[in-house]
């Protein structure tokens, strides 16, 4: 299974990928996560693939083979659409962060992100994770929200997941990540 | 499944320098090497430091390979430069206990200024390269790179690329080995380099060399995969993960060594395939040692010098009918950006509305270069700014030194603009340097320095004030600004532009990733006028807020989450419509 997440620097993406990769340990499956530390991570423009399966070769997906893009802002998911292999899942967060050239007035932020990526796949979820984050009680929990919501439209093992969240959160906000876990999960139940 | 933990490249080469007993690291920060030596500082059995540049980190490894421990200098590939001087000589010495530099690459750029290939150092230094390919080979071939070290008597290349030195993968870890020191024994023939021992230690090297190319047929990190005959395809690294999953049925030459080259073997599966291929990133290093072997093969006819490779440009290249997917065009760009209360954005600002030249330099401030700020003119590398401030005075007379600047971060002063202070000194310019003071090496991820006062581990160290080694180094005079005055800032550029001899300036307020304040700025939509001012100071926490006005007019808004309470936008608000939320 191949999950390309995408996402703005500061958004949290790795850790909803080390979220994925101990899942994959617990498994027994192997795994690779491939990041971008560094310049790139200032605001920019992040990704993150996660590939899971008997034998991972490549850590980067190949363009049109990703079985999810779990996108956590739209114009990100649609900048990404053409990683998806032909009608994969897409989770998008509906959060809109403006890109400094959109600030400026250099560029317009596009309005049609829904349709947009309705061209490459009719599973197409879009969730308010900041809204169900502080629901759940949890400040920045968005990524863990994305996960437990793609989680359940692709119905991975819950308790392994929550095994992981608890293993890779900092002590301290465990609770928090997996009362967000479990309200995502719920989310993309209903 | 217990014991296998799923970890980046870089931990698997800090693991193997745990295991294979190293007890000296010495690293400057750089991506993606970084976090190898931030690995390496958590094992107590093994002294690791940032050094002031890669240079002096390859020099300390050098003195505790001669002191007869086993040492690892880490960098990333443009670190090999600075380092380049002690490398090529510390071939000729060899060593005593192993040493080994790990060295990173940055195909396609992800946060470079350049992508050099570090192969070529290998073959010019006559110093053997080790490539792996997935973070389990990055702790097996540095353990087997100590070994060789050891065993040939020189320092070993440990090339990873962005790919493997930042992707997770499986590996399995061991026990430490317990390794006494070699004595240090006073060897003054190998350990001198003046021309009479050095011609004697370079037959040597040669000698070394010719063994190592002959032996390397043998090693079992050099693989041979026979799955048909139509077929063949040597590659090493991330790339061969690239090719397995590309074309599964072709057969394929792994290196683990890139150099030298296993040659006798390399032509034997050459005679095994009807169609040989070598896929290498960047430049055609292994392909044209083949074909200047006399080995037919078929390279970079085929793929690109710039950036990475991967499955689909391989499958591409062997089938041309494929298609290739494309994005969705038109979308804006989202180029990273300094973040919201960065001190160095108040510093742009002024930079830009005095319109000035700016020769800039290597760190977070870099992004200063782009929109809305756009105001740098050069960055070159780590400490250039300085010298090419100088040698702008000389090239357009004194009034250009009025109207230029030389801009730099508090860790690449220290790093290698420190020389550059003491030349435009010396040679009598007119340099005015502007010194960031963030008090971190904030773009790697906030690494200490001599100026922080603190070591890699956090422990106490002595510090070196900014100030004062300017001052040390002849600056006419030194001024030190809160970056986040405007007007002070913009004070003392005026003031310093215009006065004789070399002007230091010390920007100075902390990385605001390092110190978040609670206080918050807000407009006040009853006052905005919607002039856009603020909008064009490029702060990611300002944005529009299209119906913020009291009659739905638009207006500016900050964000509340990413405001960092800087207030450096309420200092330039013509309106005085920003203030604060409390």
């Amino acid at each position: 299974m191949d999950i390309f997440i995408a996402g703005v620097g500061g958004q949290g993406t790795l850790f909803a990928s080390k979220i994925l990769g101990k899942y994959a340990a617990e498994t027994g499956l192997d795994c690779t996560l491939s990041e971008v530390h560094g310049m790139a991570q200032r605001g920019g423009s992040v990704v993150t693939h996660v590939r899971i399966a008997e034998k991972v070769f490549s850590p980067v997906i190949s363009e049109g083979a990703a079985d999810v893009l779990l996108a956590f802002e739209r114009l990100e998911a649609m900048r990404y659409a053409h990683m998806l292999k032909k009608e994969g899942l897409i989770v998008v967060n509906a959060e809109r962060i403006d890109p400094m050239t959109v600030t400026i007035g250099a560029a317009k932020y596009p309005e049609s992100c829904v349709d947009t990526l309705r061209k490459y796949s009719r599973e197409v979820y879009e969730l308010p994770a900041a809204k169900i984050s502080a629901e759940a009680g949890g400040s920045k929990t968005v990524n863990t929200v994305m996960v437990g919501y793609m989680a359940a439209k692709l119905r991975l093992d819950l308790e392994k997941l929550k095994t992981a969240v608890a293993a890779v959160a900092p002590h301290k906000f465990a609770g928090d990540n997996l009362k967000s876990l479990l309200a995502g999960y719920e989310a993309g139940n209903k | 499944m217990s014991n296998k933990k799923l970890a980046l490249g870089d931990y698997g080469v800090a693991r193997g320098a745990y295991e294979a007993g190293v007890k000296s690291a010495s690293a400057y920060p750089g991506t993606p090497s970084t976090e190898i030596t931030e690995f390496i500082s958590r094992y107590p059995e093994i002294a690791s430091e940032w050094s002031v540049n890669e240079k002096v980190a390859l020099e300390v490894a050098a003195g505790a390979s001669v002191g007869g421990a086993r040492a690892i200098a880490a960098m990333k590939h443009v670190g090999l430069n600075v380092a380049a001087d002690p490398l090529f000589t510390l071939s000729y010495t060899g060593v005593g206990g192993g040493l080994v530099i790990a060295v990173a690459d940055d195909p396609g750029m992800f946060s470079s200024q350049n992508e050099q290939d570090t192969r070529f150092y290998g073959r010019s230094a006559h110093v053997p390269v080790l490539e792996p390919a997935d973070t389990q080979e990055c702790k097996d071939f540095t353990i087997f790179a100590f070994e060789l070290s050891e065993k040939y008597d020189t320092p070993v290349i440990l090339r990873l690329t962005t790919r493997v030195a930042h992707s997770q993968s499986f590996l399995v870890e061991g026990p430490r080995l317990e390794r006494n020191e070699k004595p240090y024994v006073k060897d003054v023939p190998k350990y001198v380099m003046m021309p009479g021992f050095a011609k004697g230690r370079h037959v040597a090297v040669e000698r070394r060399m010719a063994k190592l190319g002959g032996d390397a047929n043998g090693f079992d990190i050099n693989r041979e995969e026979i799955r048909g005959d139509a077929l063949g395809v040597i590659c090493s690294g991330a790339v061969y993960r690239y090719v397995r999953e590309a074309l599964p049925d072709a057969s394929v030459y792994k290196l683990g060594m890139v150099y030298p080259l296993p040659m006798r073997e390399l032509k034997e599966f050459a005679g095994k395939v009807k169609e040989l291929l070598v896929c290498e990133e960047l430049e055609p290093f292994i392909e044209e040692q083949l074909k200047a072997a006399g080995i037919a093969c078929k390279g970079k006819e085929l793929f690109s010098r710039q950036g990475e490779l991967s499955v689909g440009l391989i499958k591409r290249a062997l089938d041309q009918s494929l298609p290739v997917p494309h994005s969705e065009t038109g979308l804006p760009q989202r180029p990273p950006v300094l973040c919201p209360g960065c001190p160095h954005r108040s510093v742009f600002h002024i930079l830009k509305k005095l319109k000035l030249t700016v020769f800039g330099d290597i760190g977070c401030y870099t992004l200063g270069a782009l929109p809305p700020l756009e105001a740098m003119d050069t960055t070159l590398c780590m400490g250039a700014s300085i010298g090419m401030a100088a040698g702008f005075e000389k090239a357009r007379g004194r009034d250009a030194a009025r109207k230029s600047v030389a801009v730099i971060g508090d860790s690449t002063f220290i790093h290698s603009g420190i020389t550059g202070l003491v030349n435009a000194v010396y040679n009598g310019l007119n340099t005015t340097i502007i010194i960031m003071d963030n008090a971190t090496t904030g773009m790697t991820g906030h690494q200490n320095h001599p100026a922080t006062g603190t070591r890699i581990d956090g422990s106490p160290a002595n510090v070196l004030k900014i100030e004062e080694v300017a001052r040390a180094c002849g600056a006419a005079r030194v001024t030190v600004v809160n970056a986040y005055e405007l007007a002070a800032v913009e004070r003392a550029l005026v003031s310093e532009l215009e006065q004789d001899g070399v002007s230091v300036i010390v920007t100075r307020a902390p990385c605001v990733l390092l110190e978040k304040k609670t206080a918050k700025h807000r407009v006040d939509n009853r006052l905005c006028r919607y002039c856009r001012l603020c909008l064009k100071f490029g702060c990611p926490a300002i944005r529009t807020d299209e119906r913020g006005g009291i009659e739905g007019a638009p207006t500016a808004a900050i964000d509340e989450g990413l405001c960092t309470g800087c207030g450096v936008c309420a200092e330039f608000c013509k309106f005085k419509a920003i203030g604060r939320r409390d």
